[in-house]
């Protein structure tokens, strides 16, 4: 299938860096576009939840926009795939625990997300290189070789309830979930904008999702 | 395993790429989008990308000049120089720039990074300290690229960035900046251990083997250069490649 006509649907949270996903998703051809109201979700083929930034304040932003509903809509109903990056893939969860707030998330991905725990001297956030193993099969990581090195910056890390939708590990500390998928939803920690040519390989695998 | 960042430093100056010793005498050392291009070509880890005339010369954030470097970045890339509001973070942030350092307003006003911190998250906020050691060795903060000496008392500014959420600080000796002579050694590894965020050494870089001390007797992150990568043979890759010689985790 090509990838060429996708309408990728791109969620601006204001937040996020909107600048970094589009480059990458041109760099392959396709066409992405920033979803402004929820009429943007009816031409979309593919959504991209991207994002860096608070919880609290993703989900209020989502809210102030208007877009809670019909994204909530487009995936659940529409069955639309969705890939969410970094706080995109966060915001699928029940709850966060973030700037002392607790914040009801999408709940699309029951879990919870919550700090990194520190030890060994650890550092937060997480940031830099590190390993995405990969613990069960994916569409995603089609013609990606196991292990390799995503860029990762974050404190905060998604608890699937479900431990079947983790696709991937990633070693700081403790394992935490790097990828999850779950039907027509897909989240991943790290980003693949910025993760050089792995990254883009894996935006081409969602395109074929 | 968390890889150690391996990250040249571009510093320009009304649109040339430059480079000087001590934050003086400047050259232009060629083209910031030729420099990308080929840095992106060679898969750096990171790019830190400064506009040394902004603050100075009060200049508008360059937002063309970001999403042109983006464009060809497909690594992160950090942007700083002349970053004063909320609003020039959420411009540069749409531009293309995955995480921004503030220097000079930090030193006036930390509040901003705090806000910053709170609205953007503690990841893409970084906080860029340019200092000297006087006569006493002790520490003196300076803002404006160098320009102007500041009232702070070191320990209690890096406490107080820690503190208000920031996300990565970035540590340059202006004494060391340019010369080649390694890295300050006692205050990044001081900072690296005391500070429980990612902490990036910058200034002075040359030797190898100092650099391999460095990282072996501290806790940081990356590594920033600019002058043994526009001026000498080296290039990251050749460091990176020394490094893992050292069985240190490092992206090949």
């Amino acid at each position: 299938m090509t990838i060429l006509n996708n309408k990728v649907a791109i969620i601006d949270l204001e937040i996020g860096n909107i600048g970094s996903i589009f480059r990458a998703l041109k760099k392959i051809d396709c066409n992405p576009f920033l979803c402004e109201n929820k009429n943007s979700f009816f031409t979309a083929s593919h959504i991209i939840l991207p994002g860096v930034g608070s919880f609290d304040y993703g989900m209020s932003k989502l809210i102030e926009k208007k877009l809670y509903e019909p994204l909530v809509e487009s995936i659940e109903k529409n069955k639309i795939p969705f890939l969410g990056i970094c706080l995109g893939m966060q915001l699928l969860a029940t709850k966060g625990f973030e700037n002392d707030n607790e914040t009801n998330g999408l709940n699309l991905v029951p879990g919870n997300v919550d700090k990194i725990k520190i030890k060994n001297k650890l550092k937060l956030p997480h940031m830099g290189w590190n390993e995405v193993s990969q613990v069960k099969k994916s569409q995603l990581f089609e013609n990606i070789e196991n292990d390799k090195d995503f860029y990762f910056v974050h404190s905060y890390t998604f608890d699937p309830e479900d431990k079947s939708v983790v696709v991937s590990q990633t070693d700081y500390g403790d394992q935490f979930v790097s990828t999850i998928a779950k039907d027509n939803i897909y989240g991943v920690q790290f980003h693949p904008e910025k993760s050089l040519d792995n990254g883009i390989s894996l935006l081409k695998n969602f395109l074929k999702c | 395993m968390l890889k150690l960042r391996i990250i040249p430093t571009l510093l320009f100056n009304n649109l040339k790429l430059v480079k000087g010793i001590s934050f003086n005498s400047w050259r232009t050392v060629g083209s910031i989008i030729q420099s990308v291009r080929l840095y992106n070509l060679r898969k750096v880890d990171e790019l830190i990308l400064l506009d040394i005339s902004a603050t100075n010369q009060n200049n508008k954030i360059d937002l063309e000049l970001v999403n042109e470097v983006a464009s060809e970045c497909f690594m992160p890339l950090t942007f700083g120089g002349g970053i004063k509001t909320i609003q020039d973070i959420s411009n540069l942030l749409k531009a293309g720039a995955d995480k921004i350092c503030i220097n000079t307003e930090a030193t006036k006003n930390l509040d901003l990074v705090k806000e910053a911190c709170e609205i953007f998250g503690s990841q893409c906020i970084d906080v860029s300290i340019d200092y000297k050691k006087n006569k006493n060795n002790e520490i003196e903060i300076y803002s404006n690229s160098g320009k102007i000496k500041t009232n702070l008392v070191f320990e209690d500014y890096i406490k107080k960035i820690e503190n208000i959420g920031a996300g990565e600080i970035i540590l340059t000796s202006i004494d060391r900046d340019g010369t080649m002579k390694g890295y300050d050694f006692e205050t990044i590894s001081y900072v690296s251990r005391v500070i429980n965020l990612p902490v990036i050494a910058s200034g002075g870089a040359g030797e190898f083997d100092d650099i391999y001390n460095l990282v072996k007797n501290s806790e940081i992150s990356g590594l920033a250069a600019a002058s043994i990568y526009h001026f000498t043979d080296k290039t990251p890759l050749d460091l990176k490649k020394f490094l893992i010689s050292k069985n240190i985790p490092i992206r090949l």
